[in-house]
């Protein structure tokens, strides 16, 4: 493998990791509460405006609004879930489907609206330095975007496994009724729930807006990615949608370079359609 | 036919012939504008009833119909740009190609038990795959596009799908009047009976001997085929194809809007929707310019707050709804 391959897997690697923490977020609410949501690049790219505004105007770096930002996205899931979501928790599939493309369509449209359709760079003073290891050469942002990303992974998945509430979120996505006869409030617990995978999104556009350029346009091409990489990883499983990130990272950055870069997403959707075809429950999912 | 017409309640014979009456008569009132919101009006309501097919009777989520829409387009006026082969021989190449199309999502989906949130994300990706195919594909202009010159011979006559708009809004009346007879017809035919079993309950159906792959595939099958017509349709009535414009997601979920907010497997669901939506949408577009509004995104957001509102409120449509209220409803089979 020639020096310039394994350069462009390492960066793949790297994005897809920021990749995987945006598809967690969608894997964590589909998978306890069966709802998917269609507007999850749209909240991204919320998130990505969200830290260049905050760059912009205060000069904060988005490894430092990186927290704000996810805690207040967790509020705005909580919110989101109580207000609009929950009454649909239990009803047909397309029924949610409207409801969420209804709310994705009015937030990309309202982005556009307030913004304008120009991307917004976050001009960092490292934007691009990169370290050099032997015969790489690694973008320090992605390095940083990507440790980031990593990071929030783990702490989610220790969350999920040691902590009262986490326990209690799975035991909710495991047995429905059983976790409602012994006394735990779903509702409340779906709230959670919804915020965490909002958390997820608002960490993963914060760090995401350091890699690539916030406009309106991105989102429904995150909205099918984060779709892509949870169906490949297999939805509900975190591991999975790690997986599928890293994938799906670095197939885009090598159709990229060897292809065309306008053709990279053609391969991830050629990968889903494998996924689907050999293995539907994806690669790290329970069989359907 | 004539069963499906005595199961109409008389109010509701009434109200067909005035309503199939004011559409023939239309053009004899209405300007240029309105008749091309009409044309609109009756493509969506005809799209509506393809889609409707798939996921209101066998209870299938289709969200990329944009890739059948999309082929029969590309088919057709490929076919007349590149080889002179007009549209009246090239929708039948149309119908065959989307219809194959069709064939392998179902095949690779439903062979696999890839069902509901599933089987619907696999049919935006091949939607996708397909777009950016044909963003690629050099003979067909690429992402610059497949534009239909209305100055080479032969174009401006009707047999070639040139000419006024009296000419798009008869052919789009009589493609939404009939796909309505087919899906009424249907409806009722043993077919529809099989697809319904389907829909409510796969095992059930199963078990009392329904080969559910075989409803599935023929739904898919005709649902594709009638969105491959429309496809040619939009081609020649736009004259100009972009890869990003036609085989958008934008345009699937333009699809599925009108049998939605009308009623998910109703035979009128999609007529009623396409009425109310699109005249909705163009009358907010005259409305902003009216007060100087000119901001893209506006129009959207609002057909979102709609799209909200309306399935929080009333989810099974508002022609179940409707048809109560104006006694047109006849108790459910």
């Amino acid at each position: 493998m020639t020096a310039i391959t394994l350069n462009i897997i390492v960066q793949g690697i790297l994005t897809g990791l920021v990749y995987g923490l945006m598809a967690l977020g969608l894997s964590v609410i589909f998978g306890v509460m069966r709802v998917v949501n269609f507007a999850h690049g749209e909240f991204t790219v919320v998130a990505m405006y969200a830290a260049f505004l905050l760059f912009d105007m205060l000069g904060v770096s988005p490894l430092v609004s990186l927290l704000p930002i996810a805690a207040a996205f967790f509020f705005l899931g909580y919110v989101l879930q109580r207000m609009l979501v929950e009454p649909f928790v239990s009803r047909a599939e397309h029924e949610q489907f409207i409801l969420l493309v209804g709310l994705a369509t009015v937030v990309v449209n309202g982005l556009l609206l307030i913004f304008g359709p120009d991307a917004r760079p976050i001009n960092l003073p490292y934007s691009f330095d990169s370290y050099t290891v032997g015969s790489l050469f690694i973008d320090k942002v992605r390095v940083f975007a990507a440790l980031g990303a990593f990071a929030i992974c783990i702490a989610l998945f220790l969350f999920f496994r040691y902590t009262r509430t986490g326990t209690a979120i799975r035991a909710c996505a495991d047995n429905l009724t059983g976790a409602g006869v012994v006394g735990l409030n779903v509702k409340q617990l779906y709230a959670v729930t919804f915020g965490l995978g909002f958390a997820c999104i608002g960490a993963a556009g914060t760090l995401m807006a350091t890699i690539a350029d916030a406009s309106p346009g991105l989102a429904p091409a995150y909205t099918l990615l984060a779709f892509v990489i949870v169906i490949i990883g297999g939805l509900g499983s975190m591991a999975g949608a790690l997986v599928g990130g890293v994938l799906i990272g670095i197939s885009e950055a090598l159709a990229g370079f060897y292809i065309q870069p306008s053709m990279k997403s053609m391969f991830s959707f050629a990968l889903l359609i494998l996924v689907l075809v050999l293995r539907p429950q994806g690669l790290m999912g329970r069989r359907l | 036919m004539r069963d499906i017409w005595q199961r109409l309640p008389t109010r509701g014979k009434i109200f067909c012939l005035a309503a199939l009456a004011a559409a023939i008569a239309a053009p004899l009132v209405a300007d240029r504008y309105l008749l091309s919101v009409l044309i609109l009006v009756f493509y969506f309501a005809y799209l509506g009833q393809a889609w409707n097919l798939l996921m209101g009777f066998a209870g299938q989520l289709s969200l990329g119909h944009a890739l059948y829409l999309g082929l029969g387009a590309y088919t057709a006026t490929a076919l007349w740009t590149l080889f002179g082969i007009g549209p009246w021989i090239g929708v039948f190449i149309a119908i065959p190609v989307a219809a194959a199309a069709g064939m392998i999502v179902g095949w690779l989906g439903w062979r696999f038990a890839i069902e509901g949130v599933y089987f619907a994300l696999l049919t935006i990706a091949f939607a996708e795959f397909t777009r950016i195919g044909f963003d690629h594909l050099q003979i067909t202009g690429a992402s610059a596009g497949l534009f239909l010159s209305v100055n080479s011979p032969g174009s401006d006559k009707w047999w070639n799908l040139g000419g006024g708009p009296l000419l798009y809004y008869y052919l789009a009346l009589i493609l939404a009047a009939a796909a309505t007879l087919l899906v009424a017809w249907l409806r009722r035919s043993p077919l529809g009976y099989r697809w319904l079993a389907v829909r409510e309950d796969p095992e059930a159906a199963q078990a009392a001997g329904i080969d559910i792959f075989r409803a599935k595939m023929i739904a898919m099958l005709i649902s594709a085929s009638m969105t491959a017509v429309g496809g040619v349709f939009y081609g020649f009535y736009y004259r100009n194809l972009f890869p990003s414009q036609v085989f958008d997601i934008g345009r699937s979920i333009e699809i599925i809007m009108a049998p939605i907010i009308g009623g998910l497997g109703t035979v009128f669901g999609p007529i009623v929707g396409a009425i109310l939506l699109t005249p909705l949408g163009e009358s907010l577009t005259a409305l902003m310019q009216h007060f100087g509004i000119n901001t893209p995104g506006a129009k959207s957001i609002f057909y979102g707050l709609t799209l909200m509102v309306i399935i929080t409120l009333q989810p099974s449509g508002v022609w179940p709804w409707l048809a109560r209220k104006l006694g047109l409803d006849r108790p459910r089979a």
